[in-house]
């Protein structure tokens, strides 16, 4: 009697062990920014549905791609889910490196994700990371300027009419410059920008043969006009200006137009930080009447590595981190405007959301970017703001950074497009491709 | 006229050393003033900065969002172990290149040095193999090795010069007297060299506190150290700069007040054997 109460106890213990077990810690490296930090508040609610506990590795945005790309090359395993963007998922899926993501449960239902952004983050049809947010780029004006200078911004505009304004819109007495844009050099800061400019005036990277294209009068036209409208119209400094330095000039009144993330639209009507929160109005991101507009697609989202041993507890907090429910409980808690935007189709047809000033054009902004079409000119490679090649990283930095020197004036546009030209082929052949 | 030219002396002396120590101190005063504002007000302009509200906003959200105290700790197992480590390792190193050098000692010092200016990312893929194949990847085990390799030329180094100011004929009479190497090691080296090993030790529990490659890179979430700390609120997309100096002056402030309160052992060490 006594040894059939030993076993039954010994089975009790060893189920109650394994339940135990089964609750996972998980590790994931993160991006730190508003929303992120956000779902790291919220992750009780996650641990309270699967008894898996979060270990958050939040980094700034450069670190992060250092760290979790070192991590996943040497298969380091020190991460079991990792926030990786538009560029990084298509050549990681295609290297073996991601979890695919195609066995997520009915109930997440994939098929909300945005088009575009299921594409950005595929690799022959497979997804192999979840969009935690997405983000395009537009217009972001001030009202009171642009009526003061007599003008009405189309829901469309063309770069022609953006310069029209801007200069217009300048007043040097009073601190306001017509435009803000980002100059600083660097593939996701100033190049991302140029690059997206570029694909509305006709340039592109590359041809079909992988030679580089900074010789043609596309690029020429593009960074020209760039360089002379924001001489005309942009702040003192815009070679060294990114995203947080023309957020800042915007909030305090400083811009009459910023063209960048979908994101900021929430930064700048914030009346807690912004001074003209309530005079601000949104448009498409302008276009060159060449059938292609001057916005980006980007997504932060969310991917497990191969031979991580979490990952079914991975896959959970994927699908819970991602899913409407995920986007509910934000807006119970803090919200509709806080809510990450720009990942799931539902949230555009939800009552609540159309209400927002900014959804109706980050949408119609998202839906206009197409990763695959992104030039005007057929292009070998995907990717609107970037080529999706491993290369593209370390040649686009060296590019924006000859860019950036001729916005400071250290050089002519001309001697940065040559170098542009010159380097891009030499990498180009080192790697292989021509 | 000499006494006259003096004083001029001094104050232009006085003045640019106020200088100096003004553009070297202003960045760590102005992420101090920072932290004590609100995100808005801290990308305004520096008038509107100096004048706006002062509030406690940003050091109760790092609070709140971060484990400091985890942080801090791994931080101080990081930097003390490493230091102590070092030190046993470059003390017999030192003793034998001050005491008993040989032809090539000056070539091994030079060697040793030379190696600190290697880019550490030169070295990042194989330490990184290495640290997986060994377990020690997010290990505060791995931390202290890799800080303590890193710092080691500086430490024998240093302890190299003081050594070198001891005179060897005390060693001697301790041989004489019958003391092996490990009683002259113990015994009479290391009293005689305490200041300097002192000094030592904490020049690089500094240098560990604030190394950033290393433990950026080879941490995750259990041996991150303050380092970390700091980097999860910079931010390229998002104004954290207010948040950013509140979790740089919580990262610094204990070193800060260690460097305060044994400063006068830091120049010596610094300064030792520089002017005789």
């Amino acid at each position: 009697m006594h040894f059939r109460k030993l076993i039954c106890t010994a089975a009790a213990a060893t189920l109650m062990a394994s339940g135990v077990a089964y609750a996972e810690t998980l590790t994931i490296a993160t991006v730190n920014n508003g929303d992120m930090i956000r779902m790291q508040g919220l992750t009780d609610d996650f641990t309270a549905k699967t008894g898996h506990k979060v270990e958050w590795v939040t980094l700034e945005e450069n670190v992060l791609r250092q760290r979790v790309t070192t991590d996943i090359t040497t298969k380091g395993g020190a991460f079991d889910i990792m926030t990786i963007g538009m560029y990084e998922t298509p050549i990681w899926g295609k290297n073996g490196w991601l979890v695919p993501l195609d066995d997520l449960s009915a109930g997440y239902n994939v098929g909300d994700i945005l088009p575009a952004m299921a594409g950005g983050l595929s690799h022959d049809g497979t997804l192999y990371a979840a969009p935690f947010y997405g983000e395009s780029s537009m217009i972001m004006y001030r009202t009171d300027l642009m009526a003061k200078a007599g003008l009405e911004m189309p829901a469309a505009p063309s770069w022609s009419f953006i310069a029209k304004a801007a200069r217009e819109m300048t007043d040097r007495d009073n601190d306001i410059n017509g435009i803000c844009l980002r100059g600083k050099a660097g593939w996701g800061e100033g190049g991302a920008f140029i690059t997206a400019m570029s694909n509305s005036f006709g340039a592109r990277w590359f041809d079909e043969k992988w030679n580089a294209q900074f010789d043609t009068r596309e690029w020429s036209d593009t960074l020209n006009f760039f360089v002379n409208m924001m001489n005309d119209a942009g702040p003192a400094g815009y070679a060294t200006n990114g995203f947080n330095e023309n957020l800042s000039l915007f909030q305090q009144g400083k811009c009459g137009m910023w063209i960048d993330a979908t994101v900021a639209a929430s930064f700048v009507t914030n009346p807690k930080d912004s001074t003209v929160a309530d005079k601000v109005g949104f448009a498409l991101a302008p276009d060159n009447g060449m059938g292609v507009r001057s916005n980006w697609l980007w997504a932060w989202a969310l991917a497990i590595p191969a031979g991580t041993q979490k990952e079914a507890a991975a896959k959970q907090f994927i699908e819970w981190a991602t899913s409407n429910g995920y986007i509910e409980l934000v807006a119970s808690k803090e919200g509709w405007a806080n809510v990450p935007p720009g990942a799931r189709t539902s949230l555009y047809e939800n009552a609540n959301y159309k209400d927002i000033p900014f959804a109706k054009m980050t949408l119609e902004s998202i839906l206009s970017a197409d990763p695959n079409n992104s030039t005007v000119d057929p292009s070998p490679y995907v990717g609107i703001q970037f080529a999706a090649i491993p290369e593209f990283a370390g040649i686009a930095t060296e590019v924006s950074q000859e860019f950036s020197a001729a916005y400071a004036g250290q050089q002519s546009v001309e001697e940065a497009l040559a170098k542009a030209q010159a380097l891009t082929n030499d990498a180009m052949e080192a790697a292989g491709y021509r | 006229m000499a006494r006259a030219t003096t004083i001029r002396q001094k104050t232009i002396t006085t003045i640019i050393a106020w200088t100096v120590a003004m553009v070297i101190v202003f960045p760590i005063l102005w992420i101090v003033v920072l932290s004590f504002k609100s995100e808005g007000d801290a990308i305004s302009t520096p008038m509107k900065v100096l004048t706006s509200a002062w509030t406690f906003e940003s050091y109760a959200v790092v609070q709140d969002r971060s484990d400091y105290f985890k942080h801090f700790f791994n931080s101080v197992i990081v930097a003390v172990g490493s230091t102590l480590l070092g030190i046993l390792v470059a003390v017999p190193a030192a003793w034998s290149m001050a005491f008993v050098p040989s032809q090539r000692t000056r070539g091994i010092l030079m060697w040793m040095l030379s190696t600190k200016m290697l880019p550490a990312v030169g070295v990042l893929y194989p330490i990184y193999l290495l640290f997986i194949e060994l377990g020690l990847l997010d290990s505060r085990t791995g931390l202290v090795i890799v800080l303590m390799l890193i710092n080691l030329p500086i430490i024998v180094w240093m302890l190299y010069t003081y050594f070198r100011e001891i005179p060897a004929e005390i060693l001697e009479a301790a041989r004489m007297d019958g003391a092996g190497m490990r009683a002259e090691l113990l015994y009479v080296l290391t009293p005689m060299a305490i200041p300097g090993i002192a000094s030592t030790m904490l020049l690089n529990i500094i240098l560990a506190w604030n190394e950033a490659f290393w433990t950026l890179n080879l941490t995750a979430a259990r041996a991150a150290p303050l380092t970390a700390f700091i980097a999860s609120y910079s931010s390229p997309e998002g104004l954290f700069y207010a948040k950013l100096s509140a979790a740089s002056v919580m990262a610094i402030a204990p070193i800060l007040v260690m460097g305060w309160f044994s400063q006068k052992q830091l120049v010596r060490g610094l300064t030792f054997g520089a002017v005789k």
